[in-house]
């Protein structure tokens, strides 16, 4: 266990590593690179903006530069944001709880939904439920998150009325259900495209399961159809489930953008779009690299989880 | 003798047994079909319509669709947006379809040469690969498209910068388990260069998974141009595509809600259709389904 752990946690360094350097060739893209900002202020000389790079030695070498970035990120200074000129992580850390309470109810909702659906379809297979849910899932992946959040806007808000257009809570009201009620529409948007891609791989998780030989076992004891189901395939078919939840992250926080966007929702999508249009770029650069840390921890987390709920794994 | 000569004559490409599955397979033919009626529509179609997409007539603003001339409805410059639509997928289908050109080419020559070498080469391309898939590919576009100058030709560069990791992966696998074959062997043998062994003698032999993963990449490019123009990043006006042409439909959502609805259903329509046919290519090509 010991050595897996080490294995999968060096693994991750490296991934650190290289994510760092993609974030770093990614700065230095932006024509001016990280004195943008300050080329655009007509109070700014050639000669200011060249002795301030001079100061902050942007100067150097590129791989010296690289080295003193990344150790500046490593000790949490990610820089300051041009727009209001606090640190970048507090910066995130004031958004961050929407978003995840955002994508934590849609997984809620994705994984439950997408789950009945796939155990459903592979007991039931070639059925009209599975057919449907199959054509279901591939229409569903390829509508735009956007869109549908749009057309949910249009129908539920301004037609029926029953749910609100936009934003976390209505001002003066903190109660908890109104939250819950904003959060209805964003949830269910983002969980859309995670229902069809959860309900896919748990269906084949499913039916590797009931292929397996202590599935036959069971049957062969005597044991009840629900119960082999749901004692000995379900369990076992959801342990990969614990790895794609981790793999689905970048895709979960990807939606989280355009739906954040669509409900101006206050979490770290909308922040990223807005410090876009201010060419805030250490915020930008900050959410980048944060989500693509938080993407790398997820994976790892998800890994070991899976070890340590699955001996076979851990053995190997 | 004369029979098996007949039988040869007779056996054309679109009696094999692939294009037979493919078209026996329940969804692939109507995307197929979907696709083609789309394409033929966004080549022909604003030939035929009486008005330029981006001809103002402020008269005419927010009129709905099926009033006067206008089949879909103008826009709030009072564009026509039949003829918008069909000018913007020839944008958002040629985007679509070069974005995944570039990632097929990527994502094939860092998967044949990952698999093939192996060691440490394999180690450092596929460590690439993870890296870039760590990424929410929305961010990194964003970055992209808001740090350079948006044209058309970079924004599809940048697409296939956020979608070539895919395939390098299907490419690797493949290519990984062909690596030890005896054809291989004997090509080394005769002492052929690495690069012929890769690309004429292995490449060959991964070519349905290639296609699939082609498809399927047809379809995310499609959306992802649509994402990135719909917040304001990607294609700009006046050149019309179906992400921009939903940029600002928001604002007009309870006065002229078939602004968003339009756009997006052809997007869904165009996406759909290649998500079908990817799966059809997937049976037919024998594939093995271990992606969604």
């Amino acid at each position: 266990m010991t050595a897996f752990l080490l294995k999968r946690f060096m693994q991750s360094l490296v991934l650190l590593v290289i994510v760092s350097i993609i974030g770093f060739i990614v700065l230095n893209l932006i024509p001016g690179g990280p004195m943008a900002q300050y080329g655009l202020d007509p109070g700014m000389t050639q000669q200011d903006i060249a002795r301030l790079e001079e100061q902050l030695g942007l100067n150097r070498p590129l791989w010296v530069q690289y080295f003193d970035w990344a150790w500046r990120l490593l000790q949490g200074d990610w820089g300051t944001s041009f727009r209001d000129g606090n640190p970048v992580l507090t910066v995130i850390g004031r958004h961050i709880f929407a978003t995840l309470l955002l994508m934590g109810s849609s997984t809620v909702i994705a994984v439950a939904i997408g789950t009945w659906i796939g155990i459903r379809g592979a007991t039931h297979r070639y059925s009209a439920f599975d057919y449907v849910a199959t054509v279901g899932a591939m229409i569903a992946l390829s509508i735009p998150t956007f869109w549908f959040g749009l057309i949910g806007i249009y129908v539920f808000a301004l037609e029926l009325g029953w749910l609100p257009a936009g934003n976390m809570y209505t001002i003066g009201d903190g109660s908890i259900l109104n939250y819950l009620h904003h959060l209805i529409m964003p949830s269910v948007v983002l969980a859309l495209v995670h229902i069809a891609i959860w309900s896919r791989f748990m269906r084949s998780s499913t039916l590797d399961a009931m292929n397996q030989e202590f599935v036959k076992t069971a049957r062969a004891k005597g044991v009840s159809e629900r119960r082999v189901i749901m004692k000995h395939v379900v369990g076992n078919a959801l342990l990969p489930m614990i790895t794609l939840a981790g793999v689905q992250l970048p895709s979960i926080l990807t939606g989280a953008l355009v739906t954040e966007t669509v409900f101006t929702w206050p979490g770290m999508g909308r922040l990223f779009l807005d410090s876009l249009g201010y060419s805030d770029y250490p915020v930008v650069m900050g959410l980048l690299m944060f989500s693509a840390i938080l993407t790398i921890a997820g994976n790892l987390i998800a890994d070991i989880v899976v070890a340590l709920v699955d001996p076979r794994i851990r053995l190997a | 003798m004369t029979a098996l000569a007949a039988h040869l004559e007779r056996s054309h490409w679109w009696q094999s047994r692939v294009v037979r599955r493919f078209l026996n397979h329940r969804l692939a033919l109507p995307g197929l079909v979907m696709i083609s009626l789309l394409t033929i529509a966004c080549v022909v179609g604003p030939y035929l319509l009486p008005f330029d997409s981006l001809y103002i007539d402020l008269r005419a603003r927010f009129s709905p669709p099926l009033t006067g001339q206008h089949f879909l409805g103008t826009d709030p410059l009072g564009r026509d947006i039949a003829a918008r639509l069909l000018m913007a997928g020839r944008t958002s289908l040629l985007v679509g379809f070069f974005a995944m050109v570039l990632s097929v080419l990527v994502g094939t020559i860092v998967g044949v040469v990952a698999g093939y070498r192996g060691g440490w080469i394999n180690a450092v391309l596929m460590r690439t690969v993870d890296g870039f898939l760590s990424f929410p590919s929305i961010f990194l576009l964003l970055a992209l498209a808001a740090a350079l100058k948006p044209s058309p030709a970079f924004i599809t560069v940048i697409i296939a910068v956020t979608s070539w990791m895919e395939v390098a992966r299907i490419v690797e696998a493949e290519v990984r388990s062909l690596r030890e074959r005896e054809f291989v062997l004997a090509g080394r043998m005769l002492g052929l260069r690495g690069a012929h062994i890769m690309f004429r003698e292995i490449l060959p032999n991964a070519v349905g998974p290639i296609i699939v993963a082609a498809t399927l990449t047809v379809a995310r490019a499609i959306l992802m141009e649509a994402y990135i123009s719909f917040l304001g990043y990607g294609i700009q006006p006046p050149l019309p595509s179906w992400g921009n042409m939903l940029n600002g439909a928001q604002q007009y959502l309870a006065s002229a809600p078939w602004l968003a609805i339009i756009p997006g259903v052809a997007i869904t329509i165009a996406v759909t259709s290649f998500n079908f046919i990817g799966d059809g290519l997937r049976d037919a090509l024998d594939v093995r389904d271990d992606h969604v």
